[in-house]
Order: structure tokens, then sequence, then C-alpha cells
């Protein structure tokens, strides 16, 4: 058979190819590192492919293949975003601090996927160490919105989010501190999930935020999703916050068949929150988040508004907590044991100070320091302990809410993509933008992001469904059924048909 | 109350960061600023006798046997170092 379309099939369908033999591992990998070299100029999603390492894997897992050795992953390729230590591989955090950092160990993430015989295609680009809604701040360059390439793709898992979209890999790996996984998924069209807090472990993923971080997973569809959020999770003794969990297999849960067929989602409720349809919306978001609602309620679920009174106070006291605990975090690079160290400089605090300014960007730069000031002595209590008071109360909104639905159904984003520049002159304007996506990772819950429509312009609009702990099963099947229902996830960039 | 350059320059001494220029000074004096006007709305909100939540599970630290589980990987760890001698880091002399 031709090779060609299988760039644009579910990873079921890449497993049913393999199994059969009807394309090999290698044969694949090679599809996918073709279409990288061929479209990724364009859009910059890609810090590092190594073909050789690539194919390399992949014929490993032809091995197992061949053996009768698979998993649900054997075999099937997949991008990692670049704040995933990988062993052996340049790590570089789209940071000119790590550009020429090779890890010494894998991420525990990498790891698992390894050990699933997962085929990496190399690793993709992001903000810098995470900080950014827009994938401009990269060191390597902007990646671009593979709708519309003056745009940006989100981020800052935003080079992940592009290459699924183009379809330069078929799943992958990202990370969401206040939205990183669920705003680029909705600005480039597909399906990301952020699982709770303490499923995925944070080893080896460059710390950004320690107690919001957390790893999640891109898909053209919810169950690709699925696939591989089952393969990254689990206990792991060297993440302090791992939660000890018996993992959970997400694509077996999506494929039981609903007891009602023509209303897969009968009993569902689902929460609309009064904040997250205010003014600040635009109006084509509006539209197709009310008509994806409708579909929902067409498959059987009920809406019902909810309440979540603090969600406007998300954007201060995330930014509080995030850039305080960046400060911290980022203390490590010193030029002293691995990453950048300046050429000259005249003494060991010299070298410090020159090193840390010559290796990190604008915006980095500046989180560290609001971080520093809201950590130094006198302002503590007013800064950092009222964030995290107010981090109680917008988790206590949620579990009011969750007393009355099952999931919380809303925009992800107020805006879809801009273009390229238009936010990075005031920062503030970029964070305000991720009012619907910071709340949830302040509670630590689980928020998925599923194509809904599309703007007068052509760019995606994304739907977030938030759930309560540990309802990852749930969000992912709800998330399904509307895609068996609909057709925005099969829905292609022109330059990616 | 809005910082000054002063501040600024306090600041990135504190955080360990060389700001180049005057311009750079300027400009991040600007961005914090305004940062720092978003942040203020959460000050005026009655948190009494609220518990601080710092983390979304509330987790007690693990304790494991007291056993070595990690290798030696000196040499492959100052593989990556800017400047290693004789399995030690250098930097600039500190001590005269």
């Amino acid at each position: 058979m031709s090779a060609a379309p299988l760039s644009g099939v579910s990873v079921r369908a890449l497993r049913r190819a393999l199994d059969a033999k009807e394309i090999s591992s290698v044969e694949l990998a090679a599809l996918f590192l073709d279409r990288i070299d061929a479209l990724d100029p364009a859009l910059n999603a890609f810090i590092t492919v190594d073909r050789e390492r690539t194919l390399a894997e992949a014929r490993a897992a032809d091995e197992r293949i061949a053996r009768d050795e698979a998993g649900p992953l054997t075999g099937i390729p997949l991008a990692h975003k670049d704040v995933f230590c990988t062993e052996g591989m340049l790590t570089t955090c789209a940071s000119r601090m790590l550009s020429g950092f090779v890890s010494p160990y894998d991420a525990h993430v990498v790891a698992l996927l390894k050990k699933a015989g997962a085929v990496s295609l190399g690793k993709t680009n992001m903000d810098e160490f995470a900080m950014g809604s827009s994938c401009e701040t990269s060191y390597y360059g902007p990646t671009r919105n593979p709708w519309e390439p003056g745009h940006v793709p989100g981020g800052s898992s935003g080079g992940s989010a592009a290459a699924v979209a183009a379809r330069l890999a078929p799943i992958a790996t990202g990370t969401d501190t206040g939205g990183s996984v669920r705003q680029p998924a909705s600005f480039c069209g597909v399906t990301g999930i952020k699982p709770t807090y303490g499923l995925v472990s944070r080893y080896g993923l460059i710390a950004y935020a320690s107690s919001l971080d957390q790893g999640g997973a891109f898909g053209a569809t919810a169950e690709d999703c699925a696939v591989l959020l089952s393969a990254m999770t689990g206990f792991d003794e060297r993440d302090s916050t791992s939660l000890e969990r018996a993992p959970e297999d997400y694509a077996a849960a999506l494929a039981a068949p609903p007891a009602d067929a023509a209303r897969p989602l009968a009993g569902l409720i689902i929460g609309l929150p009064r904040e997250f349809f205010g003014d600040g919306m635009s109006d084509d978001i509006r539209v197709a988040v009310d008509a994806a609602l409708a579909q929902y309620r067409a498959l059987g679920a009920a809406t019902r508004e909810v309440d979540l009174p603090n969600a406007r106070l998300a954007i201060p006291a995330y930014y509080v907590i995030a850039m305080a605990e960046a400060s911290s975090n980022l203390s490590r690079f010193d030029g002293v044991r691995y990453g950048h160290r300046a050429a000259e400089f005249t003494d060991l605090a010299d070298m410090y100070c020159k090193s840390r300014g010559e290796g990190f960007g604008a915006e980095v730069q500046r989180r560290i320091l609001v971080g520093t000031y809201v950590l130094s002595h006198g302002y503590y209590d007013a800064y950092y302990l009222q964030a995290q008071k107010l981090r109680r109360l917008i988790a206590g909104d949620f579990r009011r809410a969750f007393a009355e639905c099952d999931l919380i159904a809303g925009p992800t984003s107020p805006v879809t993509a801009w273009t390229l520049g238009a936010m990075s002159g005031d920062p503030v304007q970029m964070y305000l933008a991720d009012i619907y996506t910071t709340p949830v990772n302040l509670a630590g819950l689980p928020g998925l992001s599923h194509p809904c429509g599309f703007d007068a312009g052509g760019l995606p609009v994304g739907l977030q469904l938030i759930g309560d702990y540990f309802s990852e099963a749930k969000l992912l099947a709800a998330a399904h059924r509307f895609q068996q229902a609909t057709d925005w996830h099969l829905r292609r960039p022109a330059l990616a048909a | 109350m809005p910082l000054s350059n002063e501040q600024i320059e306090r600041l990135a001494k504190l955080a360990r960061l060389a700001l180049p220029d005057d311009e750079t000074v300027n400009t991040t004096r600007g961005h914090l600023n305004s940062i720092f006007a978003v942040i203020a709305q959460m000050q005026s909100i009655d948190t009494a006798g609220i518990d601080p939540m710092s983390h979304p599970q509330e987790l007690a630290a693990r304790l494991r046997e007291d056993v070595v589980t990690e290798t030696d990987r000196r040499a492959a760890f100052q593989a990556i170092a800017p400047r290693t001698e004789a399995g030690l880091y250098l930097v600039p002399r500190v001590i005269e």
C-alpha cells in the first residue's frame, strides 16, 4: 500500500498497519522525518532532529514487533518538547543557557516512552524555559502556526502543537504550567490534555514552577492523547510530588461502547462557569463554543451554570507563584556545573551575573526579577503567601462547582492565535490571555482542549474541558464522543494536506 | 508604589543577573511595573483565616530506606561542565 496517507491517520490505525506488517516502523519514521525535512523549515517546530538516532530506535521497534512483543506505542513516532531531558541528545529548553546541554540522563517520561518502544522524531520548540504563551521567546526563533504562518502557534509547547497540527508527528509530549498544553492545542487545532498534578513524573522535566508544572499529551484526537497519556503516567520515586496510584488505561476506557449509542453522554452534567462566558471573549470564539455546547447537549449531556467567583484572581496569583518558584528553580544555572558560562568576567560573582545575563532571554529575566522581589525579605507575606491563600480559594471554587456538575466547559483562550510580534512589547497583555487556563493549574486539576471551530480568519478555536481530580478518563471520553460526532479534529491546515 | 531604576539594579544583583545597559534597566522597570500593577489586584482581597495552599495534593514527604541508590556518575556529569580539572569544577579564585 502507499505510505503517504499514514501521516494523517490515528495512532490506532498506525498500530494496525505496523502489526499487520503493512509498513515497518523504519518506513513510518522515515515518512515523518521526510515531512519534517520538507515542511519544518517554514514552521520551525523542531529544535533538534537526529535522523540516524530515530531510525535506530525504529529498527529496534521493528525487532520487537517481529517478536510479537509490541505494546500500544511500539514503533509509533512521536516528538518530545525540548523541556524533557534526553540522554545523549541536546536538551535546550529553547534557551541560550542550555544551547550546548547534552543531558546525561533521560526524563522519566522519556524513559517510559522509550521502554514502550515509541520512536522519538526529535525535540520540539517552545518558549524559553516554558515561559510564554506564544513560542516567541525561543532562542531558536519562533515556531509558526501551521494554519497561518504569520501567526503564533501558542505556547509554551508551541512546537509540539504545531508538529501535530502539520502532521510532522502523530503525537507529542508537552508540559503545562499555566496552560502550555491546552492553549497551543487550541491555537493549532489539535487536542491536548494536562492531567491531574502528580500523575506524570517531573523527573528530568526542566523545572519552571514546580508546584504547577505537569507533563501532558498532544494528539489529533482525544483517542490519540489517551494512548500517549496512558504511557506517560505512573509513580516515580524520583519526583517527590509523584502520586502513588496505579496507572490507568485511558484508551481502553474510551473503547467501551456507551449504553445509549444515540445519546452516549446521557447523564453527564457539564458546568458552565459564568465567569468564563462574560466579556473579554471574542465573538467568533463565543459562537464556536456555544455550538460545541449545543453538540454536547445533542449527545445527551446536560449543561448548567456554575460559579467560580475567585477565578478572576487566578492571573495575579498564578504569576506570583510561578515567578517566585521560577526565580528559585533557575538559580541552579550558575555557569559552573552545566550551561552557558560567559567568556569574560572579573570574579566569581561577575561570572554568575554575566553567564546568567547572557544565557537567559528577556522574558526569563523578567520572571526571575519579579520572583526575586516577591520572595525578598519583608514582601513574602504580602505576595507569595497571599497568592497561596488565593490558590486555596480558587481550588475551593472548583470543589463546590464539582458538587453540581461532572465536567466544566468553556473557551480555552479568549482569543485565537495572534500575529507574530503582536504582544511581544507588552508582556502583561499576553499574561491576561491565560485567564481560563491558569485556575486549573492552581487547583492542580486535569484539563483538556479540543478543536471546536474556526474564527473568521480561519484560525482554530479550542474548547476547554476541566475535570475533578483523576477524572482524565471522563474528560477524554467526553471529548472522544464529541469527536465521533463532529469533524473539527479532522480539518487539516493547507500546508499539511 | 512603582519600582525605581535603583531598585531594579538591586534586584538584578540579588538575582545574579547582569543588565547590560541603562536602556535594559529602563525597559525592565517599565515591564516590571506593569506586571506589579496586575499583581496588585490580589492585594486587597481579604484572606484572613485562609490556609495557604502550597501544593494541589496535600502530601507528606515520603521517606525511603537509608540505602545507596545512586551510582557514581561524576565523569558523565562533569563532561557537560564548562571547566573541570581532576574531578573538580573550576571557578575563578575566591580566596586570595
